[in-house]
C-alpha cells in the first residue's frame, strides 16, 4: 500500500537558514502522527512544502501517492490543513466560511449542505452559524477552522498546532473531533503541537530540531529507550533546555504593523 | 482552458467579495465622497469661472470624467483585498484549494470590476444634483463601456498588487499610477490644446480612451470615434488580465 506521506531527502532554505535539512519519513494511511519541535525547528516550513505552499529546494515529497510539485493539484484534491494562523474571512458568517470551502473543493449542493451541518454539529457551532465570525472568541474561531477542515474528508489532514491557546474545553471538543474522524474514515492525521500530553495520544512521533530528524517511533518506545518519565523529558533531552527564537515569518511583522496602523486611525 | 476556468470557485470568490462590500459602509460612503468633491465643488466651483468647453458648461464636460475617475480609484484599490486576504489568511485557504491560480485571479477580477461598477453608478446620483442633461437611454449604453473600464483597471490593480505584502507600499503606488493617469486623460481639461510632451503621454494613457469613450456615449452616442476607444480599451483590458493571471500563477 502506498503510504500518505512520503518524504525522502527534502532540504529548504530560507536567506542561507537551512530549516529543513536532508529529512527522511514515511507515515502509513490512517495513522496519527505527532511531529513535534522547538519553535523554528521547520516543522511549518515542512508542513507548507507537503500542502503545495512552497518549493522544496531538493529532495522529494508525496502526499497520498502525488507528488508535492508535479501534480500539485492532485495533492490539494487529497489534503486538508488547519493552518497555525487564522485563516477564516471574519467578515463573512460562519456559515458563508463554509459554503465557500465547499465550492471551492466542488462539493455538490446536496452534499455540501449535509457536510456543513455535519460539522457545525460536531464542533458545537450549529446554533450560531448565521453570526458573523468577527464576534466569535478565539475558541469558537479555531473550532470553525477544525470543522472546515474536516468538510471536504480529506485522505490526509495537516494540523498545525490546533489547539493551541485554547481552553481545556475547546481541546477536548477538538480532540473528539479528531478522535471520530480517525475512527470513521481512517483519515491520516499529521499533526504539530508543543503539549507532550497530546503528543502521547498520537500513535508515532518525530523530534526535529534545526531542520534534522533527531528520532521517530512509538511514544512509549522513545520514553522506555531514553529512561525518561515521559515524552516531555525524551524532548527536553533530544533538543536541550535552551531558550529559541524564531525569526519572524514576513506575515506577522506585516500582522503587527496594521494593528499598530488600526491603533493611530 | 481546464487550467483556467473553474466556474464554481471563480463565483464563490465574485460573491464573497459583493458580500463583503455590502457589509463595508465606509467604502460605500467613500464612493459617494468622491463625486461629492469633483463633481460639486470643481465641477459647479470652477464651471462658473472658466469658460470655452464645447457647446456646454464645464459640469457637462467634466461630468463623465468623474464617473471614469471613481471606476478607476475604486477599481485599482479593489485589488488590495489581495493583499488583505494574504494578510489575514485566507488567501491561503484559496491556494491550497484544488482550483487553478488563474480562477483565483478571474475572480478577484469580475469582483473588483462589478464593485466598482456599481461604484461607477453612485455618480449618476448627482445628474439631478449638479443639472448634467444625460437620457437614461444614454446612461444605459454607457453601462458595459463601464464595465469594461472597471475590469481593465482592476486587472492592472491585481497586477501591482500580486506580489505585495504590505498595505502602504500598495498605496504609495496606487496614488502613483491613479493621480497620473486621471489628470492625462482629459477628464478635468480638454488635452487639444495641451503642450505636444503631454498630449503624448496621454494618447498612450489608457483612461483617455476611456474617458473619451463614456463622454462619446453620453453626450454623442456611438461613433467610430468610439470604435476606436472601445478597441484600445479591450485590448489593454486583456494585456492587463493576462499579465495579471500570470503573475498570479507563478509560485507565491
Amino acid at each position: 500500500m502506498t503510504p500518505a506521506i512520503a518524504v525522502s531527502h527534502l532540504v529548504r532554505t530560507y536567506n542561507g537558514l537551512t530549516a529543513v535539512d536532508d529529512l527522511s519519513l514515511e507515515i502509513p494511511a490512517g495513522e496519527l502522527f505527532g511531529f513535534l519541535g522547538p519553535n523554528g525547528a521547520g516543522k511549518t516550513t515542512t508542513i507548507n512544502i507537503l500542502c503545495t505552499l512552497l518549493a522544496p529546494d531538493s529532495g522529494s515529497a508525496h502526499v497520498a501517492g502525488f507528488d508535492c510539485l508535479a501534480q500539485s493539484r492532485e495533492v490539494r484534491r487529497a489534503i486538508g490543513i488547519i493552518f497555525q494562523d487564522p485563516s477564516l474571512d471574519e467578515r463573512l458568517t460562519a456559515w458563508e466560511n463554509l459554503e465557500f470551502h465547499g465550492m471551492i473543493y466542488h462539493l455538490p449542493k446536496l452534499l455540501r449542505r449535509q457536510r456543513m451541518e455535519e460539522v457545525l454539529r460536531l464542533v458545537a457551532l450549529w446554533e450560531r452559524r448565521h453570526d458573523i465570525v468577527k464576534t466569535f472568541s478565539g475558541g469558537m474561531k479555531r473550532r470553525l477552522e477544525v470543522a472546515r477542515g474536516l468538510m471536504h474528508e480529506p485522505r490526509v489532514l495537516f494540523l498545525d498546532e490546533p489547539t493551541i491557546g485554547l481552553d481545556p474545553q475547546t481541546r477536548c471538543r477538538i480532540w473528539e473531533a479528531i478522535e471520530r474522524i480517525r475512527s470513521e474514515r481512517r483519515t491520516t492525521l499529521f499533526m504539530t503541537t508543543h503539549s507532550m500530553e497530546e503528543a502521547t495520544r498520537c500513535d508515532r512521533v518525530a523530534i526535529l530540531d534545526h531542520g534534522k530528524l533527531l528520532v521517530l517511533d512509538r511514544p512509549q518506545a522513545l520514553i522506555a529507550r531514553q529512561g525518561a518519565r515521559n515524552l516531555e523529558e525524551v524532548f527536553l533531552n533530544l533538543t536541550g533546555r535552551g531558550l529559541r527564537d524564531e525569526a519572524a515569518s514576513e506575515n506577522e511583522m506585516l500582522r503587527t504593523r496594521v494593528r499598530r496602523l488600526k491603533r493611530w486611525r | 482552458m481546464t487550467n483556467f476556468l473553474d466556474f464554481s470557485a471563480l463565483g464563490m470568490i465574485w460573491k464573497r467579495d459583493l458580500i463583503r462590500l455590502s457589509r463595508d459602509r465606509a467604502q460605500i460612503a467613500g464612493s459617494l465622497a468622491r463625486p461629492i468633491l469633483w463633481l460639486v465643488i470643481l465641477g459647479l466651483g470652477m464651471g462658473s469661472s472658466v469658460s470655452g468647453f464645447g457647446s456646454g458648461r464645464y459640469v457637462e464636460y467634466l461630468f463623465p470624467g468623474i464617473i471614469a475617475l471613481n471606476l478607476l480609484f475604486a477599481s485599482f484599490l479593489s485589488a488590495i483585498s489581495i493583499i488583505w486576504d494574504r494578510e489575514f489568511g485566507f488567501l491561503k485557504e484559496m491556494l491550497v484549494a484544488p482550483i487553478p491560480r488563474a480562477s483565483i485571479a478571474l475572480g478577484k477580477a469580475a469582483s473588483g470590476a462589478t464593485v466598482s461598477t456599481l461604484q461607477g453608478c453612485l455618480v449618476l446620483l448627482f445628474i439631478p444634483v449638479v443639472g448634467v442633461s444625460v437620457s437614461w437611454a444614454r446612461v444605459a449604453l454607457a453601462l458595459p463601456f463601464m464595465f469594461l473600464i472597471a475590469f481593465a483597471m482592476t486587472s492592472l490593480g491585481l497586477l501591482v498588487a500580486a506580489r505585495m505584502t504590505s498595505f502602504e507600499g500598495f498605496g504609495t503606488i496606487a496614488n502613483f499610477v491613479i493621480m497620473p493617469m486621471f489628470f492625462v486623460s482629459g477628464a478635468v481639461f480638454p488635452l487639444d490644446r495641451a503642450p505636444r510632451w503631454l498630449s503624448i503621454l496621454s494618447k498612450v494613457n489608457p483612461m483617455t480612451y476611456a474617458v473619451e469613450g463614456l463622454r462619446g456615449l453620453m453626450r454623442g452616442g456611438v461613433s467610430w470615434g468610439f470604435l476606436l476607444d472601445l478597441t484600445v480599451l479591450a485590448l489593454f483590458a486583456l494585456l492587463a488580465v493576462r499579465l495579471a493571471v500570470w503573475a498570479f500563477s507563478r509560485r507565491m
